[in-house]
């Protein structure tokens, strides 16, 4: 019997097996019994719900990710100080659960179903999993899910945690949540090794929030600072921004230590299958701007377009249909015409004079 | 991006991200104290956002009420998805059927002037243009039959175009699921497993009796089970705390006498082993009786002049297949 599952983003109210309607045919002590299979067409009974599965739906545009942060069967001070810190970063698409969560290890095979249970409950494709050990003190696995299976993983130890409450600032500079943030990356680590390029990428994506196309210049207020320090430390901290005046149109920038600031080492990661990451960064073919051909910019006069202009064959050209063969013998016909009349006339009148 | 390079002071910019990268920095030592280190870290930090910042406030841009907009353009790091792409559905048969025969679709008006009541009504829903249901005469054809309630006729035509209609619905669902596009808000799912040959559904499995299979397979095995892998969940297989069983010493002599009963099956199994004349006479004498009977009237029912070869013949094996009533296009 072939049962194969739909997309997790299709069903994810139940599981749904589907089968076509095909006849299905078993060998039984030698005879044939005919299967039909009914199939009836389940939808959403409340709009509600109906938006809710939209909404989860896999889009050409997506919508921003959120973050699911979590903690496994133990944890310390520090490792919650940081995880409660990320979630306050992150409030408006972040979701955090308090339980701790014991058969979740990331990095081992069947360690990772819990994982994508919840990714696919909470619909969210970025997670942030704290762990505390002997062996790996202060321990973030920061990964991320295509289709709510596990896509990479990136695992970090926190040293040196400065939380924001620790920071002086004047409050009017704190960031607000929601805003998008700048992202300053130093350090030619980032280039060079592959774990850092990795964690670059992932830190990015985590902390981005919604790509959008227009700003609002005025809400720029928050800049993460990452540098790598050697290859195998990221120093990273958040800043608060301020734009002060300067000269020209384009302000002074002033950074001011605000949030956490702590070092991740980086210990292990794993990067995606090479056929998966290419059918998670396939983009949509309709939003490939298409380039318009034959027009182009200059500087001076403005927009050119070049038109090109097939060669002109002079002797096999079509004449224009003006049938003047026709009216020339018309006219002449007619002229003749005129002159039978006259003659014709003439010789009426000499009839009657003479009659 | 050559060009950003060199404009920016050697920083890689991707203004979609509000991002700076600098590759091109070391630290060729490290400050002692992690003050000094955090402040040269948001110094540097300083000088890639001015960068930035540069070229995010020349970006062209509108006033508003709140503040300056600028159009950022995509972001040229390329991030994962988190979800396969949506595939595009495939055409339903209409879109098919139309496109071959080149019928444009027209909007429709949702007001229709009805010249009965001479008033603009709706095209559907409550009192809505030509209801069918509406129609108090209905003049008789020469075509008609006599005993034919066209009232009724006219309401199963309907029946039928719309369980036509859902059976095209359905199978355009089908198809499109095939192919992996079915609509985010839909799901097919079977309302009816298959029947097997006992006619009877099958019992769902409870979690008792799914601990208890692994279990029961064990007792197949040369080993009985003792090195099988088993699964989180099942259990090992049951048996009495004994393995053998001994008759009680003292016991009276009633019906339930073990020991006797013991004797018994042994010494029956012996004998009818050996004994060629246990027969039992009755019981063969009754079933040779029925077998002819039932012989007798069979060749009394039939009168039919086909040979026996050519007669479907009934095995008593075979399970004829029943057509259950069709539940087709029915939706819940």
């Amino acid at each position: 019997m072939n049962t194969f599952h739909l997309s997790n983003s299709a069903s994810c109210l139940l599981e749904v097996v589907v089968l076509p309607f095909f006849r299905f045919f078993a060998f039984h002590l030698g005879l044939i019994i005919e299967y039909y299979i009914m199939l009836h067409i389940k939808t959403p009974k409340s709009l509600r719900a109906k938006r809710a599965v939209e909404k989860r739906a896999p889009k050409l545009v997506e919508n921003g990710k959120t973050t699911l942060i979590l903690h496994g069967t133990k944890t310390s001070n520090v490792l919650n100080d940081v995880l409660t810190e990320i979630y306050h970063l992150k409030k408006d698409n972040s979701v955090k659960y308090s339980r701790r969560n014991d058969n979740i290890r990331p990095f081992e095979s069947g360690g990772e179903t819990s994982l994508e249970f919840y990714s696919l409950k909470t619909d969210c494709s970025l997670f942030v999993f704290g762990s505390h050990s002997k062996k790996r003190p202060d321990n973030l696995v920061i990964g991320r899910t295509y289709d709510h299976h596990i896509y990479d993983l990136v695992e970090v130890g926190v040293e040196n945690f400065k939380s924001m409450k620790s920071c002086s600032y004047d409050k009017k500079i704190a960031p607000l949540i929601g805003s998008k943030p700048f992202f300053a990356f130093i350090g030619e680590g980032f280039e060079n090794v592959e774990e850092l390029k990795h964690l670059k990428e992932v830190l990015l994506d985590l902390f981005r929030g919604q790509v959008v196309s227009n700003l609002n210049l005025a809400g720029l207020d928050r800049v993460y600072v990452c540098t790598a320090m050697s290859s195998t430390k990221v120093l990273f901290t958040l800043c608060a921004l301020r734009l002060k005046k300067s000269g020209t149109t384009v302000p002074r920038v002033e950074l001011v230590e605000v949030g956490p600031s702590m070092d991740f080492v980086v210990r292990r990661h794993r990067l995606p299958d090479e056929s998966l990451k290419k059918e998670a960064m396939k983009i949509a073919p309709e939003l490939i701007k298409k380039k318009e051909k034959n027009v182009s910019k200059d500087a001076i006069e403005g927009k050119i377009g070049k038109i090109y202009v097939p060669d002109q064959q002079v002797g096999n050209a079509s004449l224009p249909f003006t049938p003047k063969g026709v009216k020339r013998e018309r006219r002449e016909a007619k002229a003749k015409g005129e002159d039978n009349k006259h003659a014709e006339k003439k010789q009426k009148q000499h009839d009657d004079v003479s009659a | 991006m050559g060009d950003d390079d060199q404009q920016h002071g050697g920083y890689q910019i991707d203004l979609g991200n509000l991002t700076a990268f600098d590759p091109h920095h070391q630290f060729s030592s490290v400050p002692d104290s992690r003050e000094d280190l955090v402040k040269e870290c948001i110094a540097h930090g300083t000088k890639l956002i001015q960068a930035v910042a540069d070229a995010l406030f020349n970006l062209p841009s509108t006033e508003d009420a709140s503040g300056p907009i600028v159009s950022l353009p995509p972001p040229s790091t390329k991030l994962p998805r988190e979800k396969p792409l949506p595939k595009p559905k495939p055409p339903t048969k209409w879109e098919v059927f139309a496109k071959k025969k080149g019928i444009q679709n027209r909007k429709k008006d949702k007001l229709v002037y009805d010249e009965q009541t001479s008033s603009w009504k709706r095209r559907h829903g409550y009192d809505r243009v030509n209801d069918d249901n509406d129609i108090p005469i209905i003049e008789a054809k020469m075509t008609d039959e006599p005993g034919v309630d066209p009232f009724a006729k006219r309401r199963s035509e309907k029946k039928q175009r719309v369980d036509k209609q859902e059976k095209n619905c359905l199978h355009n669902l089908k198809e499109a699921s095939k192919v992996g596009a079915l609509p985010s808000h839909v799901q097919l799912a079977a309302t009816a497993l298959p029947i097997t040959g006992t006619q009877a559904a099958p019992r769902k499995v409870s979690k008792d009796e799914l601990q208890n299979v692994a279990g029961m397979a064990a007792t197949s095995t040369a080993s009985g089970g003792k090195f099988d892998k088993k699964l989180a969940g099942e259990k090992p297989p049951k048996h009495d705390k004994k393995y053998r069983k001994f008759l009680p010493v003292v016991e009276g002599s009633g019906m339930g006498s073990l020991e006797k009963q013991q004797s018994d099956k042994i010494l029956n199994k012996l004998m009818s082993k050996n004994s060629h004349e246990i027969f039992n006479v009755g019981k063969a004498v009754d079933m040779y009786n029925a077998k002819s009977d039932k012989k007798r009237r069979n060749q009394q029912g039939k009168s039919s002049s086909t040979s026996s070869k050519l007669k479907v013949k009934n095995s008593p094996y075979k399970n004829k297949p029943t057509k259950k009533s069709s539940t087709k296009g029915k939706s819940k």
